[in-house]
């Protein structure tokens, strides 16, 4: 027996939910950006395999959208970190719970 | 497709992704999420799709976790305070992967099995990005330039 599409949608579905598990409940900044990664990156893996159990049409679009994805991943985790070291600098903390006021 | 392989590439991103939410030190997180990565290329490797499972090898792990190391070393003074850890995120996430999976099993056209396909080489991928995705993938370019100027104008100390 080979695994179906509904295995892999349910494998990227506990993955997105462990993503949002971290986003949600650690508190702090860097584990808020490492949750919102994995659930790009699950989000990732539904695009792929949608393009391997669908019809295929010439150009691959699922694995087209999937490397836009990743770049655009690459950008937010760029920005991601450099607010968070910003934020620091400012704070000297990296708890969200003590970010409560945006006047510089 | 290997259904030994998926059981075990299942098995070992889930857990490291479970590690990567839940460890308490942030330098094990980071590891953890970057063998979780490792396992989602795998799968990509395992239903052919190797070029995108070579890009997020390099991407994530080559940069994004480089990038997470590199913070956590740089507010390195904050990592010993004790954090709390917020209970109600394990409901929702918890309440979100239920309905999510009673969702995929009551669908019955997602049970099927994978179709043979011709293999996807890099040169078909190259002619998409330089014919019919040749507009996106300008624009991404751009993206990431302005993304990488605009951090290191984020990041750079402000003189009194």
């Amino acid at each position: 027996m080979t695994p179906t599409l509904q295995v892999f949608l349910i494998v990227s579905a506990a993955l997105f939910s462990i993503g949002l598990l971290a986003a949600l409940s650690r508190r702090h900044a860097i584990f808020i950006l490492i949750g919102i990664e994995m659930m790009l990156a699950a989000a990732n893996l539904n695009f792929i395999v949608f393009w391997r159990f669908g019809p295929q049409h010439q150009p691959p679009v699922g694995v087209m959208i999937a490397l836009f994805s990743i770049a655009i991943a690459a950008a937010e985790a760029a920005v991601g970190l450099a607010i968070v070291i910003a934020v620091y600098r400012h704070y000297r903390s990296t708890n969200v719970d003590e970010f409560n006021q945006l006047r510089g | 497709m290997n259904t030994a392989a998926f059981i075990v590439i299942a098995i070992v991103t889930l857990s490291a992704a479970m590690a990567a939410a839940t460890l308490r030190k942030l330098m094990h997180a980071a590891l953890s999420f970057a063998l979780a990565i490792v396992g989602l290329a795998a799968f990509f490797f395992l239903v052919g799709a190797e070029f995108v499972g070579l890009a997020l090898v390099f991407i994530y792990i080559g940069a994004v976790a480089v990038l997470i190391v590199f913070t956590i070393l740089l507010t390195r003074r904050d990592v010993q305070k004790d954090r709390g850890f917020n209970w109600s995120g394990v409901l929702i996430a918890a309440a979100v992967l239920a309905s999510l999976t009673w969702s995929i099993l009551k669908t019955q056209s997602t049970a099927i099995v994978a179709p043979h396909i011709r293999a996807l080489t890099v040169k078909q991928i190259g002619q998409a990005l330089m014919t019919t995705y040749v507009w996106p993938m300008q624009c991404v370019g751009l993206l990431l330039t302005a993304a990488l100027i605009g951090a290191l104008l984020l990041v750079i100390e402000e003189k009194p």
